[in-house]
């Protein structure tokens, strides 16, 4: 039995490290192998003109990626911008206002929009938001759109964030202890003004963390944005416009005309830049938190 | 002894109702108050007088509705979605339990200080300045001065006067809590509604505190929730009983203390001395 309890408690303490060590490991794998298979392209175009030349024409072996890493960042920043407002309020709401019978019943909720697939998003997307867009949004601003668009991808992205943003803020202003509020209240301060100032100011790093977690979610997202944003390399700022964001032009084209000199390294190049732009962006919340945490 | 509260020592205590008198000035009135929650009556037909610049002890074992009393003062029974309230509270004869205007100017007329101390996620100087600007004042001078005048008022000045942009968090539990009696007076309330502020902190914390009180009630109207008897002696001025929701004896300390009429309250003195 002693000898038993041992081995269980020495395997136990060694797995623990092995995990450890593997999921530590494992980006830098990913990172490196990206690398190495995007040598041959780095070895005839330079670095800057990979990343900030719109120049796209694989069959010249011309290799421009500023319009898939814009489109990727513009359908982010949309998506973040949608999104925002809807969680945060919605959170405030759940954790301050509302009942605990409310909260009880949206969980659940929250759960079932952050496990569906995100096909199931693409699909709702073709099906009411680009047609949104195209038949009722473009002509009521004047102008015309498939509806394939910047806007579209955002737009379902957003809806895709929320939970995991939306979760996570829950949490967070879970944790507010009521006596805070209390005292803001006591002080004479009107509910609104005593949100602000204890719920949202006193977790700016927790609010951070969150929205870092649902921006890296929708950088990445690949097959629901694929399905609506048209997929069109384009330079245009015009949300009502298509653009070509990076995970779906690996998405799409991996796999096929691979006989153009320098493509498949091109594609694993457009990984990397992913790779590394999640990598800047979780450095980027990281220190916004470093900094919020330290006031 | 204050004439007021001679008044009210002419007077027979009565038990669960309003002790009249004729030239009592009380600062807060209560009557016929309940709270349910669900089907918890938590506060049972409550009916208190509370005299101006005296402490008023609310003595109980835990549990009996001192803090839901406390709380139905200052309207924060409003956060509860879950607590029912009725009855009637005046403070200088205006009803405040049944309003719905102004509330954040009713609260401002009671300081509170909580079992443990919430600083609010701001420097030691932005704490007490707090409620001052929510008022409306900008000026740096005026709340410069304001923040070290109450700073003082509890005895923290000397200690913070250096780090008044540190975080309020970096302060001890009992600065803690000497902070939040400063941030609550800033708003020149008329009543402090304490809810056994000294149960979190250090002896020598407490009496820092204890001692504040003694010199604040010469300005203020303290009510004071606890259920330590020995501080509930040292310092009530008069004494209101509860057990389970209701107010079982209320009246002068000396005469409570000596004389309880009630087997409950008997207990209570057996079981806390």
């Amino acid at each position: 039995m002693e000898l038993r309890r041992r081995i269980v408690d020495s395997f136990n303490g060694k797995w623990m490290l092995i995990s450890l060590i593997i999921l530590f490991i494992l980006p830098l794998v990913i990172g490196t192998g990206l690398y190495l298979k995007s040598i041959p392209l780095l070895e005839h175009h330079s670095l800057r003109q990979l990343v900030f030349s719109t120049n796209w024409a694989p069959s010249r072996s011309s290799f421009g990626f500023w319009s898939f890493i814009s489109g990727s960042l513009y359908v982010t920043l949309i998506s973040f911008l949608l999104s925002l407002p809807f969680c945060l309020f919605a959170a405030i709401y759940l954790t301050q206002f509302s009942s605990r019978f409310l909260l009880r019943i949206m969980h659940p909720v929250i759960d079932i929009l952050s496990g569906l697939p995100s096909v199931i998003y693409g699909v709702w997307g073709i099906l009411i938001v680009v047609p949104f867009i195209g038949d009722y949004l473009a002509p009521a601003l004047g102008t015309t759109s498939t509806g394939y668009s910047v806007l579209a991808g955002g737009s379902v992205l957003a809806v895709m964030c929320i939970p995991y943003s939306l979760n996570m803020l829950i949490e967070i202003f879970r944790t507010v202890p009521c006596g805070l509020r209390e005292a803001s209240l006591s002080l004479g301060a009107t509910s609104w003004e005593a949100v602000k100032h204890v719920v949202i100011r006193g977790n700016y790093p927790g609010i951070i963390a969150a929205f870092g977690l649902g921006i890296a979610k929708a950088f990445g997202e690949t097959i629901a944005v694929m399905m609506v944003v048209g997929n069109v390399v384009s330079n245009s700022f015009n949300p009502l416009d298509p653009a070509y964001p990076l995970p779906a032009l690996i998405a799409n084209n991996y796999g096929e005309m691979l006989s153009i000199p320098l493509y498949d390294s091109a594609l694993m190049f457009a990984a990397l830049v992913l790779f590394i732009i999640i990598v800047i962006i979780n450095l980027i919340f990281r220190f916004l938190i470093h900094k919020t945490r330290k006031k | 002894m204050s004439i007021l509260l001679q008044e009210i020592r002419k007077q027979p205590i009565e038990t669960s109702s309003i002790t009249v008198t004729k030239n009592l000035t009380p600062v807060l009135r209560m009557e016929n108050l309940h709270v349910y929650a669900d089907h918890l009556h938590i506060l049972n037909d409550v009916n208190l007088l509370i005299p101006r610049n005296q402490i008023t002890v609310l003595l109980g074992p835990s549990g009996c509705g001192k803090t839901t009393l406390l709380k139905c003062i200052n309207k924060l029974t409003d956060l509860y979605k879950e607590l029912k309230v009725s009855g009637r509270i005046f403070i200088d004869d205006k009803d405040i339990l049944n309003t719905s205007k102004n509330v954040p100017d009713i609260r401002r007329k009671m300081g509170l200080l909580s079992q443990r101390p919430y600083p609010l996620p701001l420097s030691i100087f932005k704490n007490v300045a707090y409620g001052i600007k929510l008022k409306g004042v900008r000026d740096k001078k005026l709340l410069a001065f304001n923040v070290e005048k109450h700073l003082r008022e509890v005895g923290l000045w000397e200690e913070v006067k250096n780090r008044l942009n540190e975080p309020a968090s970096c302060l001890s539990i009992g600065q803690q809590q000497r902070l939040c009696l400063a941030r609550g007076l800033a708003v020149k309330p008329t009543i402090i509604l304490a809810d056994e502020p000294t149960s979190a902190l250090d002896p020598k914390s407490s009496n820092i505190i204890e001692r504040s009180f003694g010199e604040l009630k010469k300005n203020y109207t303290i009510i004071l929730v606890t259920h330590s008897l020995r501080q509930a002696m040292r310092m009530a001025d008069y004494v209101v009983f509860m057990s389970e929701g209701s107010i079982v004896e209320q009246g002068l300390p000396e005469i409570l203390f000596n004389r309880p009429e009630t087997a409950q309250l008997r207990d209570y003195l057996k079981e806390g001395c």
